[in-house]
């Protein structure tokens, strides 16, 4: 999130698309309901389905899934005719006014410098002009027709109402109502907040139905103010912190990435990441990237690591290849990989055709297995009949289950979607022979080190170098791996002032990120991180609810990254001279000496309005994007693409159809399914009363939604000879499941370029284990491709087909 | 339910002795503000969590509301309705049901067990289990169809209004748990003027029905709901217009009664009894009939109606 979840309850317009909060979050729609109840704010609900959060809405709006962003284009498009954008925000705080290369266009589909063989573009054209003086060059009038904000208009010329209407199925009245609400919040007074989740990332082109709304933010001026932003809904409670630490298979904890192969030294790993300000004047706040990385490797190798060694940058890893989940598998499946560790995850379930992850399970040598519960994962040897339809005599993988603690077990940190880091404590101790992750690690790591001492091995450098600083070696407190996140002086650090003042003693704790250092004196397991357990004691344990200014923002509860900070971009929330946009909810201002208010500033504390900084501060341009150069792979403006498997030709440009540079496997492009063998279009969804495939294993849960289902229309119903209660079969190229058909007026037929197009909605909660009635993996139906960015697998849109059980199943 | 010793009975079932009233505490209620409920069912957990119970794990037919109805086990229970009035105005209405704890309850008027229903000053009406016959007579009077009888213990159980936590300044379970504040709990004054605020908040946004539902017939009730359709109750899974104590009851109470209680009874008891459980629906009709139906077809549908 932008925000954080309070702040909620200043809005004056809530959009829930490509989510469902009042599901998926029912505590966070608290403040949904505070701002209805208190704000007198509405609801818009644009979704397939008619969910729980619609029940509440003021406006539903209906949409086929997989089509949003030509809603959102759409939306760009009637902002842009009827003159209701933010023009002084638009001007000043977006790239609206940069000149873009000669060369860039689009036509028919594709952006400048497509290839066709290697699914992927040269985007070197998609970038700024650059002047004689080193800068980009802007056009303050908006009216060069190079300038972003010209080529942005004319590439939504396209997305007309009656297109909208077309692609999208939503009847136009409603449509256009919704943009109506939503256009008001130009105002400098007005403001929306986008709530989404899975619904907009699970797409081939999830990042980029994100950005389309991020974009609507920037030129209704909704992003960097109270009751505003792009909220990301995080589906765990700690999944925030996964992706702040770096959990993903490219990245190094706190955003950076992880190097690549051709970077062979820690400068050529550097050049590319020098964010020269592209404008006169800008922080570029990303120019420190060496302080935080050289921080990170001194945390990771300690005394190791030195300036003389490059600190030991040879010891990371490097990638070849981006090793994405559903790369794995394709590794697995093509039996190239022979042990697996599979920590805290359940992919049996959670990844695409469920028959090709057997298929790549069964061809380990081992699978590691460490969960609370007994996943399907951990079980996947097993025959469950037609739920796990397998032969275990033919599957030679060896599986060790390591039973791990559960949240409640132990102490720690979890970060939610607001960005907080909240401690919290063990209620119980774990049962039976249960440890911590941190314990089977530390295990596995000194068990690893010791054979690699007595042996040696090709490269045992990093391993026996790896910096293991903690009391009992065997078990690593919680403290201690927050301690070591939060980061400390490695030396003594001396004034450059004065040499006899030291600023920071050896192994005192950082106060903050500006403190750290690219010449090894400061160490920092995750720099954004840095501030959360400083010489005042761990700030993620602070329970404070006081809220001074009655923002929502309480800044003595726990503790939000980066410094404490509750709304990211604040500096926006005021205009040029630093007067708030809305002064009912001000969050900062300029006092004349400095800036000050209910929120940390994002911006240096004493800079004055008149110095020309811009508010995107971490932006070398120092302006939020709406044309995002080559930052993301397909395209700088977000295009509608169908997804892989559409009812219909894309009616833009039926040539390109789905996403031209998602990266689609051999064999898995073969059992993509046409609309002619699957006429139906399926998303796959969460329902309030389970958490993925966790909590069908508690009794309370599984009583309130014991059994599988899938959710059909009344007309569809109709059609198939389908009552309410009947089992269903739905299938898909890939497989087929059976569940009890729920018949619903929730769900209704759509008018799809000329096309009655019908909608089957598949919650995924039910598998082979647990308390629940058994049930069929909804990834046996779903297909194996990802977004083009960050390869999120696409289940929020695929064709399947229907039909009655028979009675006897 | 209650174990807890009370000094503010205003009314038990069955009997003619003064009841403990020394201590008077003001009449509390249980505002339900449908047009707040996401229907997530944090209050029927709570319920569960709160009271120790579980019920059984039971099977899908069609519809979210699971359990499919109100057991001895499930004392609270969302009742979902989908109602498209108008083409194109659908509306997906979730209602919590459960005890309304009626200020002239009806089954406490049908109890002939001495004791085993009583009512509180504050209003609440309980269930003293360890008085109760288990003759089900309390079912037959509800109004709102509530009470269930126990396959295990033959006692009747329903929803106490967390009578234990209420004693001691908590508010009920379900409230506590309900994310959206769907669920307010306070005096039944402040209940009713909060209320207002609420239908002020609907008449706004386009509900000019919108209203309070505290029914006369039974002298008005200690559960009360704002519905967006307040002139349509039926609309929200069926919840009765214009709900009153069964004229039957009334008879029951007049005549029959008093055989009962000087032991001469039985066989009319059971008689009376087997006409409870088998006779008559009261409650009107409504979508989810056709879902128990189908799990009676079935043969896993559990008692109740």
């Amino acid at each position: 999130m932008t925000n954080t979840w309070a702040d909620i309850k200043n809005t004056n317009l809530v959009v829930i698309m490509g989510g469902n909060a009042a599901e998926a979050h029912p505590c966070g729609f608290k403040w949904v309901t505070e701002a209805k109840a208190h704000n007198k704010a509405k609801l818009i609900v644009v979704d397939p389905r008619f969910t729980r959060s619609a029940a509440v809405s003021d406006l539903y709006v209906p949409i086929r899934a997989g089509s949003d962003i030509a809603w959102l284009g759409g939306l760009i498009n009637y902002l842009l005719t009827n003159d209701k954008i933010q023009h002084e925000y638009v001007k000043a705080y977006t790239n609206a006014s940069f000149i873009v290369k000669a060369g860039f266009a689009f036509s028919d589909g594709l952006f400048t410098g497509y290839d066709v063989q290697k699914r992927d573009y040269d985007r070197s054209s998609w970038s700024y002009e650059i002047g004689e003086d080193g800068y980009a060059r802007v056009d303050e009038t908006l009216q060069d027709p190079r300038c972003v904000f010209q080529l942005m208009k004319a590439h939504y010329t396209r997305y007309t109402a009656e297109m909208v209407e077309r692609i999208c199925g939503s009847p136009k009245d409603k449509l256009v109502q919704a943009w109506e609400w939503i256009a008001e919040t130009s105002a400098p007074d007005r403001v929306m907040t986008s709530m989404y989740a899975l619904g907009w990332t699970q797409h081939s082109k999830g990042s980029q139905n994100i950005r389309t709304m991020a974009m609507v933010q920037l030129l209704l001026g909704n992003i960097g103010v109270a009751g505003g932003g792009m909220n990301a809904l995080r589906g765990h409670s700690n999944i925030q912190g996964l992706t702040d630490l770096g959990l993903m298979s490219n990245l190094i904890p706190g955003y950076m990435t992880l190097p690549g192969e051709e970077e062979i030294s820690k400068a050529i790993y550097l050049k590319p990441r020098g964010f020269k300000p592209l404008r006169p004047g800008q922080l570029s706040y990303w120019q420190n990237y060496p302080k935080f990385f050289v921080s990170f490797l001194k945390s990771m190798y300690g005394k190791e690591a030195t300036a003389d060694n490059d600190f030991r940058y040879d010891w990371l890893p490097k990638l070849d290849l981006a090793y994405d989940v559903l790369r794995m598998f394709e590794l697995m499946h093509r039996g190239s990989i022979n042990g697996y560790f599979c920590q805290g995850f359940n992919p049996l379930m959670a990844f695409p055709n469920k028959k090709k992850l057997v298929n790549g399970l069964s061809k380990l040598k081992f699978l590691v297995v460490m969960d609370p519960l007994a996943t399907e994962t951990a079980s996947f040897w097993e025959n469950h009949g037609q739920y796990n339809d397998v032969d275990p005599a033919q599957i030679q993988t060896e599986v060790f289950r390591l039973p791990t603690t559960c949240f409640a077990e132990e102490d720690g940190s979890l970060t939610n979607s607001g960005r907080w880091l909240q401690w919290h404590w063990k209620g119980a101790d774990g049962p039976g022979e249960s440890r911590s992750d941190i314990v089977i690690m530390s295990d596995l790591f000194l068990r690893l080190r010791e054979l690699y001492r007595k042996e040696g091995g090709a490269f045992p450098d990093p391993i026996l170098g790896l910096h293991w600083p903690y009391k009992l070696t065997e078990a690593p407190s919680p403290e201690e791996i927050a301690r070591e996140i939060n980061g400390y002086a490695v030396e003594d650090i001396p004034d450059p002032k004065d040499a006899s003042v030291v600023l920071m003693r050896a192994g005192q704790q950082l106060d903050g990120f500006a403190q750290l250092r690219d010449d090894g004196k400061t160490a920092c397991g995750c720099w954004i991180y840095s501030g959360c357990f400083t010489e005042k004691g761990n700030q993620m344990a602070r329970r404070d609810n006081s809220d001074p200014y009655d923002s929502g923002l309480a800044p003595n509860w726990a503790w939000a990254w980066p410094v404490n900070r509750r709304i990211l971009y604040n500096r926006a929330s005021c205009d040029a001279n630093g007067k708030p946009w809305n002064p009912r909810h001000k969050i900062i201002e300029w006092n004349g000496k400095s800036w000050v208010g209910a929120d940390v500033p994002d911006y240096p504390p004493a800079m004055k309005p008149e110095a020309g900084m811009d508010p995107f501060i971490m932006n070398a341009e120092g302006v939020a994007r709406l044309f995002t150069l080559g930052l993301m792979k397909d395209g700088p403006f977000p295009e509608h693409y169908e997804p892989f498997e559409a009812p219909i030709a894309n009616p833009l440009h039926p040539k390109v159809n789905a996403n031209p540079v998602a990266r689609v496997f051999q064999g898995d492009l073969e059992v993509f399914g046409t609309a002619d063998d699957y006429p139906l279009v399926a998303t796959t969804y969460r329902l309030t009363e389970h958490f993925h495939y966790w909590s069908k294993h508690c009794r309370i849960n599984a009583i309130l939604q014991p059994q599988q289902f899938v959710e059909i229309g009344e007309a569809l119903a109709k059609a198939k000879g389908i009552n309410n209660g009947d089992m269903i079969k739905v299938r898909s190229n890939r497989g087929q499941i059976i569940a009890v058909a729920v018949v619903t007026k929730r769900i209704r037929p759509l008018n799809v370029d000329g096309k009655v197009i019908h909608t089957v909605g598949i919650p995924i909660h039910w598998g082979f284990t647990g308390l629940t009635k058994k049930g069929f993996g909804a990834n046996i139906l779903t297909p194996y491709v990802g977004d083009a960015n960050i390869e999120t697998p696409e289940y929020k849109a695929f064709l399947v087909d229907i039909e009655r059980a028979t009675p006897s199943v | 339910m209650s174990t807890m010793q009370s000094l503010d009975v205003t009314r038990r079932s069955a009997t003619t002795r003064p009841s403990p009233s020394v201590r008077e505490t003001e009449e509390v209620a249980k505002l339900i503000d449908i047009s707040k409920c996401i229907g997530c069912k944090a209050c029927q957990a709570a319920c569960y969590e709160w009271n120790d119970l579980r019920d059984e794990i039971g099977v899908h037919v069609g519809v979210y509301d699971n359990p499919h109805d109100l057991t001895e086990n499930s004392w609270t229970l969302m009742r979902f309705t989908e109602v498209e009035e108008e083409e194109g105005k659908l509306e997906w209405l979730i209602r919590k049901d459960g005890c309304m704890h009626c200020a002239d309850p009806g089954c406490l008027k049908a109890c002939p067990a001495p004791g085993a229903i009583v009512q509180y000053s504050n209003g609440i009406v309980d269930f003293i289990s360890e008085n109760c016959i288990g003759c089900g007579y309390c079912v037959k009077g509800c109004p709102f169809n509530i009470p269930r009888i126990s396959k295990k213990d033959q006692k009747a159980y329903k929803c106490t209004l967390c009578s234990d936590r209420v004693s001691v300044g908590l508010e009920p379970a379900c409230a506590k748990a309900c994310p959206t504040q769907a669920i307010s709990f306070g005096t039944k004054s402040d209940m009713v003027e909060f209320a207002q605020t609420r239908i002020a908040d609907l008449n706004e946004r386009g509900y000019d029905k919108a209203g309070l539902y505290d029914p006369p017939g039974v002298g008005g009730t200690h559960v009360m709901y704002v519905l967006q359709h307040a002139d349509r109750p039926e609309l929200y899974a069926g919840l009765p217009k214009d709900p009153k104590i069964s004229p039957l009851v009334e008879a029951w109470k007049g005549a029959a009664k008093p055989l009962a209680l000087v032991g001469l009874g039985l066989t009319a008891l059971f008689g009376f009894l087997h006409y409870v459980t088998g006779g008559p629906n009261e409650v009107e009709e409504t979508d989810e009939e056709q879902a128990k139906k189908t799990i009676d077809e079935r043969g896993d549908g559990r008692g109740g109606r």
